[in-house]
């Protein structure tokens, strides 16, 4: 049976480990190698790392920072964060992670979805959704808004219809960020989660807000999701992984347990 | 000696990165010399059927696979490598090795998990092998351990060959082939300690049939 997932986000700016809340206010936390590695130890079942540098010249620092995970632990990440072009996924596939997740990128060029997923196959593309509550509209019919450039510039486009597209289009998976949960602590966002995970047969990945392992329980159950990403809830170590899965495995959640 | 098999079309860095940390000799390659004097050979793959053996004829290294499968040389098929020895993948409608009799199918999003709920696709996570017949590759692995999967195609061979199925929406074969040929749909380079000591399995198998030649 499958297992639902666990999944860390690590948020990276120049090469360290950074958390905000609601996208601001970024706090240095740590090196992201090393946390990484505590992460797998504790039976993370994925990891996913966002490059929120916006210089060109710290890219390399970025894929340095996936090379070195790429040698330490043997489960599978993705990467996001400034994927613009085919040559971008090249490159962090390359660097050794398994799956490139397109955010803006995608939303400025749709295309780049249907291109990666012929290139290097659907199952390693991952559309990454940051979503905003709005009012319901002739445009924005479900009232979740696709925003971009870290929740400052609304695009007018639909979340459900955005995620039925980017799914038409091949992607492979769907990370969904609320960013209203984002940091917050006070749960993921399960009307949005269920509502996209509804609208599309690819899995779904509850992102922003989980703050107690029963939210995380929520997010796979009622929210439909097939993964949990969680940030400030280990980085802080409130919780180890190993809790978590544990209270999942508990609550009746299928949970991977040999690692 | 291990050989990645290159054709450019795999995750043959991560296998590579995988092997170098458990301090087994290995090199990317499609030399092949090289192919030829390793003990083993690991058969890589991520993406889509179709380009990876549009990669594999237009370099010519079809026919090279082929030939050292032939000559009984170990080889580990892994994800797209391990669909690709079938006849015929239905993604991208691809004509494949035809190492294996059988072929490769999309999963149907109509069938139903244990709860009734419709099975999403592509296949994404951590799942188990329940296997059919004693196979060295699992060797010392706890038979509850979680690999990692990742594909929207599954591998159907003839019955002989399956050596293990997983549960979504179907059993479907998870592991194929037969004694130094083997297949596995999921990664073992991405599937923790389990799956490292997997290809720890493979590479002691590797050294003894080298050894008993």
């Amino acid at each position: 049976m499958l297992s639902k997932r666990v999944i860390p986000c690590l948020d990276v700016r120049n090469g360290r480990l950074t958390k905000g809340i609601k996208f601001e206010g970024n706090v240095d936390i740590g090196d992201p190698v090393e946390t990484a590695r505590k992460y797998y130890e504790e039976g993370a079942d994925e990891i996913v790392f966002y490059d929120i540098t916006a210089s060109h010249e710290a890219r390399g620092i970025f894929l340095d920072v996936v090379e070195k995970v790429a040698s330490q632990i043997f489960i599978p990440f993705s990467v996001g964060g400034g994927i613009n072009t085919i040559d971008d996924m090249r490159d962090v596939l390359v660097a050794g992670a398994e799956k490139v997740s397109v955010n803006s990128g995608a939303v400025k060029n749709p295309d780049i979805i249907s291109e990666g997923a012929a290139r290097f196959g659907s199952q390693c593309i991952v559309l990454g959704m940051d979503v905003k509550r709005v009012e319901k509209s002739e445009t924005i019919p479900s009232g979740f808004e696709i925003v971009i450039h870290g929740g400052r510039k609304y695009m007018g486009m639909d979340a459900i219809e955005w995620a039925k597209t980017g799914e038409a289009l091949g992607a492979g998976e769907i990370c969904l960020n609320s960013i209203d949960a984002d940091g917050t602590k006070e749960g993921y966002d399960l009307e949005l989660t269920r509502l996209v995970a509804e609208s599309v047969t690819i899995p779904v990945i509850a992102s922003g807000g989980a703050g107690t392992p029963q939210h995380m329980v929520d997010a796979v159950t009622k929210g439909r999701a097939t993964a949990a990403l969680i940030a400030s809830i280990v980085h802080y170590g409130e919780y180890t992984i190993t809790d978590l899965k544990k209270t999942m495995a508990e609550a009746g959640v299928q949970t991977r347990s040999v690692w | 000696m291990l050989a990645i098999f290159d054709y450019k079309a795999g995750n043959q860095t991560s296998v590579h990165r995988a092997l170098e940390h458990l301090g087994i000799p290995n090199e990317i390659t499609n030399d092949p010399d090289k192919l030829n004097n390793a003990q083993g050979i690991i058969f890589p793959g991520v993406g889509a059927a179709g380009q990876a053996m549009d990669e594999l004829h237009s370099a010519g290294l079809d026919d090279v696979i082929k030939g050292l499968i032939w000559q009984k040389k170990p080889v580990l098929g892994i994800c797209v490598g391990c669909q690709i020895l079938l006849d015929y993948s239905e993604e991208n409608d691809t004509k494949a090795l035809k190492v294996i009799p059988g072929e490769c199918r999309l999963f149907n999003p109509s069938w139903t998990d244990h709860e009734n709920v419709p099975i999403r696709v592509p296949h994404m996570g951590w799942n188990q092998v329940e296997l059919k017949s004693e196979c060295e590759l699992f060797a010392g692995i706890d038979p509850d351990a979680d690999f990692y999967f990742v594909h929207s195609y599954y591998p159907a061979p003839s019955d002989e060959f399956i050596i293990g199925t997983t549960h979504y929406g179907i059993d479907f074969c998870s592991v194929h082939g037969r004694t130094g040929l083997w297949a596995v749909q999921f990664h073992p380079e991405k599937s923790g300690r389990p799956g490292l000591k997997l290809l720890k399995n493979f590479y002691a198998y590797c050294q003894e049939a080298a050894d008993a030649e």
